[in-house]
C-alpha cells in the first residue's frame, strides 16, 4: 500500500527525478545540439536541487549566524558544495556553446543528422584509398 | 627549503601545473609556453617519484589543506596506489610534453599553441588532484578540471580534421553525465554518513551497508566513474575522440585520463565502499566479469577491421581496459595486483605506440593504416618502436604486457576459474592479428614509388623510445613495479579507510 502522505510530503524528490529523468531524455531523443546542451543542464539542475534539498533541516533558517543559540540551522555545507558544481555547470555549458558555435562554423550545421551524414562523406572520401 | 618542500609536496604537485597554466595563457609565446611546460611537468616528475619513494618507506602521507584537520578540511592522502597513479601521470605528461615541440608545432597553429599549452597543464593539474586527493567532493572538482580541459584540447584538432570539434562535443556530454552522476552518489552518501573524506566515509558505510541509499550511491558512482573510464559498454565516446585528437593530446590522454578514472574506481570499490560489501552484493563478479571479457574480445575484434591506426589503437584500449575490469573482478589480490600494473604497464605501451603514430603523422601527414606502406625500410626506429609496443600489448616475454597477462592468469587460476585463463590467452591472439596488419604493410609491402619520408627527427624519436624502452626495461625487471603493485593492492584489499586521520574533534 503506498503512503500518499509520505509520497505528498517528500515532493521536492519528485521534482528532481522528473527534472533529471526529463534532462536525461532531452539529451538521448533530441537531435539539435544546442539542445543537448539544455537537456544537460536540466539534468544538472535537478542535482543541484537534490543537494540543496538535503541540507534542509525541518525548521532551520539560513545558516547565518544570529547569535542565538537555540537557533536551529540549515546545513550550509551542501549550499557551499553545489556553488561549485553551479561553477563547473557554467564552464561546461559555456565551453559546450563554443564547441557548437565551431560545429557550425565548420559543418554548417547544428543537426546531429547533418553532422552523421557529413562526417560519414568525408569517410567514405577517405575510405578507398585504404 | 628542502624539508618545507617535501613537507608540502602533495599540494606543490598540483598547484605548480595549476599556476603555471594561466601563465602560458598571459605571455602568448609559444616557446616560452613550451619552456614553462617542459619544466614543470618535469618538476612534477621528479616530486612525484619522490613522493612515490617516501610512501614506499614510510607508509601512506597524509597532507592537510591550509592546516585544515579531516573530515572538516580537504585531505591529500598517498599511499602506494595513488604514489604510483601520479609517477604514471607526471611522466607521460613530461614524457609527451618533449615530443609536444615538434608535433604540436607542426599540428597547431602558433596563435593557438600558447592555449593549447595552458589546456594541457590544466588537464595535467587536474590528474594529479584526482589521484591525490583523498576527499570526494574535491575529487569531483579536479575530474572536471581535467575533463574540462581534455575536450578543449581534443577539439583543438580540428584544425587538421574538423571531426575533432564533434568527437569532443560526444565526449563533453558523456563525461558531464559520468561526472554529474558521480555527485548524485556523493550526495547520497552525505546524507547518511555526513562526511566527504573518503576514509571517514570508509568507517562510517561499515553500520550503513543495510539501507538502500549506499547501494544506490554505489551504483551511481560507479557508472558514472565508468563513463571516464570508458568500460565496456559506456566506450562511445573514446574512439573519435581518440582518432581526432592532436597525436601529442592522444597520447596523453590514453596513459593517464582513463588510468586516473580507474583508480578513482578502485579507491572507491575498495576504500570507501570495502571489497567485501562490493562483492557480497555480487554486482562486481556478475557484471564485471562479462564486462571484462566482452571488452577484450568485442572491441579487439572491432579493432582488427580499422583501416585507421590512431582508431585501431583506441579501441585496442577500451580492450585493455576490460583487462583492468577483469583484474578486478576475481575478487582477490593477485587480480588486483593485475590490475593496478596494467594500469602502469599499458600507459607505457599505449603511450608509446601513439607516439610513434605520431611520428609517422608528422612525416606522412596521415593516420590511415595506408601511410604506413613501406614504411618498415623509411622510417626504421618508428617502426621499430611501433612493433617493440606492439608485442607489449599482445604481451610477449620480455615486455610489460606479459607481466600484467602473466597476474592475470595467475590470478584467475588463483580463483579456480581456468576458462577465464584460456580466454586472456586467447584475446590476445586477437591483439596479435590488429598489429600484425600494421606491421604487414608497413615491412612488407613496397612503399609507394616516388615518395620519399624521411626518418622522424630526433626530437619526436627520443620521447617516443623512452616509453618503448621502459615497456622492456619493466618488463625484463619487473620487481619494482611487482612490488608497488602488491603493495598497493594489500592495502587497498584488507585496510580500507586505513591510517584514518586522527579524530581529535569535539
Amino acid at each position: 500500500m503506498i503512503d500518499f502522505a509520505q509520497v505528498l510530503s517528500h515532493y521536492n524528490y519528485w521534482v528532481i527525478i522528473t527534472l533529471m529523468m526529463t534532462g536525461l531524455y532531452i539529451i538521448v531523443a533530441r537531435g539539435n545540439l544546442i539542445k543537448k546542451i539544455v537537456g544537460l543542464n536540466i539534468f544538472q539542475v535537478s542535482v543541484f536541487l537534490f543537494y540543496i534539498t538535503i541540507s534542509k533541516v525541518a525548521g532551520g533558517t539560513a545558516p547565518i549566524l544570529t547569535g542565538d543559540p537555540d537557533t536551529v540551522y540549515s546545513n550550509p555545507l551542501p549550499h557551499v558544495l553545489i556553488l561549485t558544481a553551479i561553477v563547473v555547470g557554467v564552464a561546461t555549458t559555456a565551453l559546450g556553446l563554443a564547441l557548437v558555435v565551431r560545429i557550425k562554423e565548420a559543418f554548417g550545421t547544428i543537426e546531429e543528422d547533418d553532422i552523421l551524414e557529413i562526417e560519414h562523406a568525408l569517410e567514405s572520401e577517405t575510405e578507398p584509398q585504404a | 627549503m628542502i624539508a618545507a618542500l617535501k613537507a608540502h609536496l602533495p599540494i606543490l604537485l598540483v598547484a605548480v601545473p595549476l599556476f603555471a597554466a594561466p601563465l602560458c595563457a598571459l605571455f602568448r609565446h609559444p616557446l616560452f609556453a613550451w619552456t614553462v611546460s617542459m619544466l614543470v611537468t618535469a618538476a612534477a616528475f621528479a616530486g612525484s617519484l619522490c613522493l612515490l619513494a617516501m610512501v614506499m618507506a614510510g607508509g601512506p602521507l597524509s597532507y592537510y589543506l591550509g592546516g585544515w584537520a579531516p573530515p572538516w578540511g580537504i585531505e591529500f592522502r598517498l599511499d602506494a596506489v595513488n604514489a604510483i597513479i601520479l609517477v604514471i601521470v607526471a611522466g607521460v605528461g613530461a614524457v609527451t610534453m618533449a615530443y609536444a615541440r615538434a608535433s604540436v608545432g607542426q599540428e597547431i597553429s602558433r596563435a593557438a599553441q600558447p592555449l593549447f599549452y595552458t589546456a594541457m597543464l590544466l588537464c595535467l593539474a587536474g590528474l594529479m588532484g584526482v589521484a591525490a586527493t583523498g576527499d570526494a567532493f574535491n575529487l569531483f572538482v579536479f575530474l572536471e578540471i581535467s575533463s574540462l580541459s581534455s575536450y578543449v584540447i581534443i577539439a583543438m584538432g580540428a584544425e587538421r580534421d574538423k571531426r575533432a570539434l564533434t568527437s569532443a562535443y560526444t565526449y563533453l556530454m558523456m563525461g558531464t553525465i559520468g561526472a554529474t552522476f558521480y555527485v548524485i552518489g556523493i550526495g547520497l552518501i552525505y546524507t547518511v554518513t555526513g562526511t566527504l573524506n573518503m576514509a571517514d566515509m570508509a568507517a562510517r558505510i561499515g553500520e550503513l551497508e543495510q539501507t538502500r541509499t549506499i547501494p544506490v550511491a554505489f551504483a551511481f558512482i560507479l557508472v558514472g566513474l565508468a563513463l571516464k573510464l570508458a568500460m565496456y559498454p559506456l566506450h562511445l565516446w573514446l574512439p573519435n575522440a581518440y582518432t581526432y585528437a592532436p597525436t601529442v593530446v592522444t597520447a596523453f590522454l590514453a596513459a593517464t585520463s582513463t588510468k586516473v578514472a580507474g583508480y578513482a574506481s578502485l579507491r572507491f570499490i575498495y576504500t570507501v565502499f570495502a571489497a567485501d560489501f562490493a562483492f557480497e552484493e555480487r554486482t562486481l563478479l556478475f557484471l564485471f566479469l562479462p564486462l571484462g571479457l566482452v571488452a577484450m574480445f568485442a572491441s579487439s575484434a572491432v579493432a582488427i577491421f580499422q583501416s585507421d591506426v590512431k582508431r585501431l589503437l583506441a579501441y585496442s584500449s577500451i580492450a585493455q581496459v576490460g583487462y583492468m575490469v577483469l583484474g578486478v573482478s576475481y575478487g582477490n589480490v593477485t587480480g588486483l595486483s593485475a590490475t593496478i600494473l596494467h594500469l602502469f604497464n599499458h600507459a607505457l605501451m599505449k603511450g608509446g605506440l601513439f607516439l610513434a603514430v605520431g611520428c609517422v603523422i608528422f612525416r606522412t601527414g596521415s593516420h590511415s593504416i595506408d601511410a604506413f606502406r613501406g614504411l618498415g625500410r623509411q622510417m626504421p626506429w618508428t617502426m621499430a618502436a611501433f612493433v617493440i609496443g606492439g608485442l607489449a600489448l599482445i604481451g610477449l616475454p620480455a615486455t610489460v604486457g606479459f607481466v600484467s597477462k602473466w597476474y592475470l592468469v595467475l590470478g584467475a587460476f588463483e580463483r579456480g576459474w581456468w576458462p577465464v585463463a584460456l580466454l586472456i590467452v586467447a584475446s590476445s591472439l586477437l591483439a596479435v592479428i590488429y598489429i600484425w596488419r600494421v606491421v604487414e604493410i608497413a615491412y612488407l609491402q613496397p612503399a609507394p614509388a616516388g615518395v620519399a619520408v624521411k626518418e622522424a627527427p630526433l626530437s619526436l624519436l627520443l620521447p617516443c623510445w623512452v616509453l618503448i624502452l621502459a615497456c622492456v626495461v619493466f618488463g625484463v625487471y619487473a620487481d619494482p613495479t611487482v612490488t608497488i603493485a602488491e603493495t598497493a593492492a594489500q592495502s587497498l584489499f584488507f585496510d580500507p579507510g586505513a591510517g584514518l586521520p586522527p579524530m581529535d574533534g569535539p
